[in-house]
This record gives structure tokens, sequence and C-alpha cells, in this order.
């Protein structure tokens, strides 16, 4: 659900060659998808978590994020407007943002944050429905566009892991449903030889993500792995996972933390190098994108770092083990999947970041809670408290929205923040006492 | 003596509370918030060190001999003459802000005509001064914009009728004169007006039963203690504006979690409805924060909710508990939203309801809110300690303590009296720790 570039940077910022690397990936991607119908080429949609990219290239697909579309318009100040369109056209106030922005955007002419206008679709394919919310989306476009749909069921986690079944029976829908579809969309015959190929360079972009995820475990931390993370993520959570492009993007981003270590430096910030880290948080719930930047600062400001987060996630729990396998290829990607964040349960999730906040060694839980998004918020308050009581740490409760910039209410958040931080800073010294 | 300040600047009003260095409440002061938080700040330490030299000149005078079972005669007449000469101070300034703004040149049609009027107004309310801090009087409030403001008003209002200048002019001067008079930094010169006080009651020594030499030395010598602000510390929303920096500063959570468990140190939950917010807390045995929830994306179920019903039903906002508390049923009120609350309140009015029955609707409804904020935080352990102004409606208490019965079973309930004060002790005990240890 995400990969923004860094927008108007202030001329202080120190920009390393991996950000200019994700940014060149990204606004490349756009232009691609400018070029599409021109170049008489086929433009699937679809969504973040659970996503088939690797798959779609077999088609010659060029793909299209929704939500990285509403995440971008979002950050560049203009989903507020798409939003209230959407309203206009009798979306809800309580419908997610990210599907009010694009329905907005689309109604708009669907001119895409590059100021061009995005492609129509030939297929979406709705690769993940642990998202009830995607599938209406879905719908909404299909009565619009008037296009294929491919839809991949993937089921729901209740327990701990996936079974057997569950990944023979996304496999089986791979074979008879999904890749059939995408076949007589493109005109371009399924080759697994040439699946195997993208996997084995999602692995090792895979590998080198995983070491940089858990550079954070250092302290300081070289990386924030909440709002630092958005602009790593972005490659390996969209279009170009499975891509040399991206696998030299997470071999460089892993250089330059691995001279960050050495320089025992901390993340960089929009306003430079944070130095003084005082605080270690894990973070649960996306971020919010109208006010980036000044949430971000609210953070960096105190000294506080995020050092995990489960957004960072929704594209792939690969600190967990996770990695695509050449050898089993349409099995590895069933089991992608099945394995993403929000197909987990609230126990898992509760456990995932239990680990974090120990492995890590954190000061405490932080969630965002979603004001939009009923899915993912449902549960949030039982996770704090439980992960509060099983590591003895402080948890810390926010409210703000994904792009709908009418609810991000700076005061508010600032002072529970603060209030959070300082919370930290009281019980520490009352374990020192 | 080493003094320790918190300062609670809310929405509504701004709290100062002063210590010493064994943690004891020596003063407290109260002032409304206004526009300008540097002044409101100012002038609730000041209060609160006023209020201090009250308690050492207490402790003072009951241990002087022949003062003793006429201390709190003695003490009341000293305080009323201090205020009256507070409040004269105070009243000069204000005159001369007026004169000034009458001197400006779109007055000029009304001549020398303007002033006058304006000078009479202030010889009758000097006049009168006395007599508002006259023994058992009863003041309006404790506020110079309430006190000076309703007599100001009156007087105008008559002087308007035999002069050809309009009632409203006169209330425009009011109006910007007072905003500059309250945004003034309060004079330094305590120690003057105080000793201006003594005279007054030296004038009536001998009806209090005392003399001059049993009065004027422990007075002297009270005034004598220099307290000497070692450390201030800041809380509530206009804290970014204190003038000090960021160590000086600590979220109302914590100044509230620390100051309820002060005032008990049973507290493990608290509860507290300000103005703009409500914030439930949990603390440990220390008074340490371990969990808290404050309203998010609304602030229906807060102080301001009642203000907005106050204000529809044309009430003053202390009424409306009184007058809650005659129902005999209560309406239900569902909105959680405190515009559309005054929506329902008009709908159930045009139904026939009664006005009392419709207030008890109306606070349940406030209380509901905080009881969903309060079970967010963890829920309500035992004691459980209610603060902010709030605390302080009979009506919304009566409401509290049905729900928590019906919720939680028998619970320790604490309200102290001086509740409002909460933020503003935690706050100074902060600033006790931050020098002690």
């Amino acid at each position: 659900m995400t990969a923004p570039t860094p927008t108007a940077a202030k001329p202080t910022v120190q920009k390393d060659r991996s950000m200019a690397m994700q940014k060149a990936m990204v606004d490349g991607n756009y232009a691609r998808l400018a070029r599409a119908e021109a170049e008489r080429r086929k433009v699937a949609y679809t969504f973040v978590p659970g996503n088939i990219n690797e798959l779609l290239m077999c088609f010659d697909l060029v793909v299209n994020y929704p939500e990285i579309n509403a995440i971008q318009n979002g950050m560049r100040k203009k989903s507020g407007r798409y939003i209230m369109e959407a309203e206009k056209a009798g979306h809800s106030e309580d419908v997610c943002t990210y599907v009010k922005a694009d329905i907005g955007m689309m109604l708009k002419g669907n001119i895409g944050p590059n100021d061009e206008r995005l492609p129509n679709p030939d297929v979406l394919m709705l690769s993940y429905t642990g998202c009830f919310t995607f599938m209406k989306w879905f719908e909404l476009l299909r009565h619009h566009y008037k296009c294929e749909t491919a839809m991949l069921h993937v089921p729901y986690e209740g327990g701990s892991g996936f079974s057997k079944n569950s990944r023979d029976y996304v496999v089986k829908q791979l074979k008879e449903t999904v890749i059939p579809t995408l076949e007589r969309v493109s005109g371009v015959k399924f080759d697994i030889d040439r699946l195997r190929e993208y996997l084995k360079e999602s692995q090792k972009a895979e590998e080198n993500w995983v070491w940089v995820l858990e550079s954070a475990k250092h302290k300081p931390s070289p990386i924030d792995s909440y709002f630092g993370a958005i602009y790593y993520i972005s490659p390996i959570f969209t279009a170009f996972r499975g891509t040399p492009t991206a696998t030299e993007y997470y071999a460089e981003l892993r250089r330059e933390v691995e001279q960050r270590i050495a320089n025992g430096q901390g993340p960089i910030t929009p306003e430079g190098e944070m130095k003084n880290e005082k605080y270690r948080l894990v973070v649960e719930g996306p971020p919010n994108y109208t006010s980036f930047r000044d949430f971000w600062k609210m953070f960096y400001d105190e000294g506080a770092v995020i050092v995990a987060s489960s957004y960072a996630k929704v594209g792939g729990t690969y600190d967990f083990g996770f990695r695509h396998d050449p050898d089993h290829p349409l099995e590895s990607v069933a089991e992608y999947c099945l394995n993403c964040y929000t197909n987990h349960n609230l126990p898992e999730r509760v456990r995932m970041l239990e680990t974090y906040v120990n492995e890590y060694q954190a000061d405490g839980l932080l969630i965002n809670s979603i004001k939009s998004c009923n899915s993912f918020a449902a549960g949030q308050l039982m996770m704090m408290k439980e992960v509060q009581k099983r590591t003895g740490k402080p948890g810390a409760f926010i409210e703000t929205d994904l792009v709908d910039p009418r609810y991000f209410s700076p005061a508010n958040v600032k002072n529970r923040l603060e209030s959070y931080f300082q919370m930290i800073d009281q019980k520490r010294r009352a374990t020192a006492a | 003596m080493r003094c320790f300040i918190g300062i609670d600047l809310g929405s509504t009003t701004t709290k100062a509370v002063l210590m010493d260095e064994n943690l004891d409440v020596l003063g407290r002061g109260i002032t409304n918030s206004r526009s300008n938080y540097d002044t409101a700040c100012a002038v609730a330490k000041q209060e609160a060190i006023i209020d201090t030299r009250f308690t050492l000149l207490r402790r003072n005078l009951g241990k002087a001999p022949g003062v003793a079972g006429k201390l709190d005669d003695v003490l009341g007449e000293l305080e009323r003459n201090f205020r009256l000469q507070q409040f004269l101070v105070q009243l000069a300034d204000l005159e001369k802000t007026c004169q000034e703004y009458a001197d400006e040149a779109r007055y000029a049609a009304y001549g020398s005509a303007m002033n006058d009027v304006l000078g009479e107004i202030f010889t009758r309310l000097r006049k009168e001064a006395p007599e508002m801090f006259a023994p058992g009087a009863k003041r309006k409030s404790d506020f110079f914009r309430d006190n000076a403001g309703s007599r100001y008003m009156s007087i105008a209002e008559d002087l308007a009728k035999q002069s050809a200048i309009p009632f409203d002019l006169l209330l425009n001067l009011y109006d910007k004169a007072i905003i500059e008079v309250e945004n003034r930094p309060p004079a330094e010169h305590l120690r003057a007006t105080f000793l201006r006080g003594l005279e007054g009651v030296l004038a009536r020594a001998p009806e209090l039963g005392v003399t001059a030499d049993m009065v004027a030395a422990p007075v002297h010598q009270a005034l004598d203690v220099e307290l000497e602000e070692t450390y201030v510390v800041g809380t509530g929303y206009g804290r970014v504006r204190l003038p000090f920096s960021k160590e000086h500063i600590r979220s109302e959570i914590l100044c509230h979690g620390l100051g309820a468990h002060l005032m008990y140190n049973g507290t493990r939950t608290v509860l507290d409805i300000g103005g703009q917010d409500t914030k439930a807390i949990q603390v440990d045995e220390k008074g340490i924060v371990e969990n808290f929830q404050m309203n998010d994306r609304c602030a229906a179920g807060c102080g301001r909710y009642l203000g907005y019903i106050a204000d529809e039903m044309n009430m003053g906002l202390h009424e409306l508990g009184p007058m809650a508390m005659k129902s005999t049923k209560s309406v239900r009120i569902n909105s959680t939203c405190t515009v559309f609350a005054g929506a329902e309140l008009r709908d159930r009015l045009a139904l026939g309801e009664a006005r009392e029955d419709i207030l008890a609707g109306l606070h349940r409804a406030i209380i509901l809110r905080a009881m969903s904020i309060i079970s967010r935080s963890g829920g309500i352990r035992d004691q459980f300690t209610f603060t902010g102004g709030v605390a302080k409606n009979e009506a919304a208490v009566r409401e509290l303590r049905k729900l928590i019965k019906e919720n939680y079973g028998d619970v320790t309930i604490n309200i102290n009296p001086d509740s409002i004060y909460t933020g503003a002790l935690g706050a100074a005990a902060f600033a006790q720790r931050a020098v002690i240890n």
C-alpha cells in the first residue's frame, strides 16, 4: 500500500543514491503507464497486499497500483479534492479514503500523480481478498471500465500459519482461473521458466531487504522502519519485485545502511540525519499521508525512531522467513499471498508486534488507527493492551487517516505523542530508581 | 525559601500551585486563560504567590500572642483589604485605558462629555468598591473582568440614559479596554498592596480585639520571607507558549496522573473532564502513568458540551447541575455531537419535556461518553479519582456514580474540592522532583 517518492525536499537534505534510484523507478513506472496505450501494451490494475507482480510480468502487463496513486496524491495534496469528488458521486463519508481518492481521480479524467493520464485497465487483478473493500473497489472500477476481472480468493488465516489445503486451493485458482484469464487478456502464453527467473530476482531483493529491516536492531538504529521504510518498501511491494532493478536497489540500500552502521549514524529524515536516538518504537497501522512530513517531524524532533512496523510488512512478512522460491514457483506465489500481514488474525498480529518490541528492544508500541479503515482498525485497542501486558512496555493509541486531510488534527496528535514520550521517560526513571 | 510552582494552562482557566520542598501546598491561583497565555500564566502564578503569603500570614499570626481566637477575623479583614487594594489598582488601570480610547478621533463628536461620563462611572465604581469587599459581601466571581464588568454595565446604562452618550459606545470602550488591561502583565509590587491591606486591619484593630503591636510584626515577618522561584513546570494545551524551556514542560496526562495520586494515593484510575478534552488515565501505586485515552476526532463529552447547552438554554454554566438535580426522570439524548445535542434539546423542549429532565439526560450523555473513554483506557480500578471543572457539577457526578456502580460495582470515588488544581499540583510536584531528586 505504499510507494511514494520523496517529494520536494529541502535543499539541506542529504540524498543517498538509493533515494534517487527509488524515485527514478517510481517515475519510470508512471511513464510506462502513460505510454501504454500508445505502445498498445496491456494494463493490469492490482493491489499491494499479496500481489502477484512476478506473474503479471510474465504476461508483459504494465501494472498500476491504485492504492499507490491514492498515497501519491495524498502526499501531493491532491487527495482531498478527489475524495470530495467521490463523495459528490455518492460515496459516504465513512468509506475507505484510498477508494474515494482513486474513484475521484478516475472521475476527474484519471490524471495520475505525475500529471499524465493513466491508461484504462485491460484487466483488474484482485489477488487478495482479506480486505473486503478491495472487492467492492474493483467492482466499482469494473462497472466504470467494463473490463475483465480476475479474482484470486485468498483464504483468511484464522489460525497460526496457513494450511497446505489453503495453499493448494490458491495454486488451483492460479492454474485454472488466473493464468488462463491473463493469457486471454494479454495474448501471451504463460511460461513457468520466465516466472522462475523473476522469482530468483525477488529472492535476492528479499534477502537484502530483510537485512535492512533487521539493521534497526542496532543502537542507534540506522533506519526508520516506518516513515523511512515508506520509501524502502516501494520497489518490493509494487511493480518492481522480480526485476533486476529492484535487486540492484536493495543491494545499494544495504550498502548505504552498512555504511551508516559503520559510522554510528541514525536514520535520515527530511531535515537530515537524526541524532540522539531517545525513543525506540514499534508502530502498528499505516501512516497519515496528507501531513506525512509534519507527522514524521513529531517523532524525529523528539528523538523517536521507529525500529519496526507492521505496515512495512503488508507487502510481505519476509522477516519471518518467507522467500519466493523459483523451485516451487506457483506454490510460493500462493504462500506469499497467504502470508501478507493483512491476512493474519489478531493473535498472530499480536505475536508479531510482541516479537518486534522484544527483539528490537523497543520502548513500546504505538498504534496509529485509521479512521476510514474499519477492516484493520478493529481489534487494535485489544492488540495494544495485549502487547503491553506481554512486554511490560507502555502502549499508546492515536487516530488519523490515510489520505483524507480532514482527519489529521496536528495539535491532538502531537499532544498524545508528547504525553506518550514523557510516559516512557517516567517509566524508565521509575525502573532505574 | 525554595518554592516549586506548577502551572496548568487550560482552555478555559489557568491554574497555578506553589509548594515547598516537602511537597506541602502553600498556595493556589486561578485566572481566566484569555487569549494571552503569557499573561494568564503570570497572573495565575502571582495569585498562587499571594495565596502563599496568606498561608504564611496565617502561620505567623496563628503563633502570635493575643491573636489566637481572632485569627480568622484578622486574616479575613486583611484579605478583604488586600483584594480591595488590588481591585482599585486594576480599576485605575481600566479607567486610564478607557479614557485613552475615548480620546480617539472617532469619538471627537462627543467632545469632553465622553470623558466626563467615564470619569463619573469610575468615581462611582471606586465609591462602591469597599462595599464589594465588605465582610459577608458576595462577589460575582474571583476575576476582575466579571466583578468590574457587571457594575460598569449597570452604571453606564444609567448614565447613558441621562446623557447624550449612547450606551453601546460605553460598552464598546469597556470591551476594548478590559482586553488590554487583562493582557497586561500584573504589577509586581505586592508588598505595598499587602501593607495597605494591613493599614485597613489596623484601622479596625479595636473592633477585631487586637492591637497594632500584636499584628504588625508577624505580618511584616511573613512578608519578609523570600519566596525563591526555584523551579517552574508548565502543562496544558498552551504549554508550548510558556516562557520557559522544554525541560520545564510536562504533558497534562502525566501531571493529572501524579496530581491525582498526590491527592489520593490509592488512585489507580483518573477521569479528567476539562474544557476541551476528556482524559482517562491509569496510574500505578506511585502515580506513574500506565495508559491513557483521550477523546479523539470530536470534543463531544467535554466541558464545552455543557457550556454550549448552557448558552442554548440561556442559562449560566453553574446553573445546569442544580437544575438537572431537580429532575424526576432522565430524557434520553442519543447524540454524541454537541451541536446535534442542541438540536435534540430543542426537539425535546418542543415535545413538552421538562427542562430539568432534559438536562439530566444531557448530563447522562456526557458521562456515557466519558465511560467509553475510561473503558478504552482499561476500565475503572479502585480507587477512582474524578478531576476537572465538570467534577464540580453535582448532576454529572450523580450520573457518574450510577454508571460506575452499574458497570464496576463498589468503587471508592474521590472528588477533591480543589480538583481543578490537579494538573497544576502534578506539575508542581514534577518541579520539586526536578530539583530535590
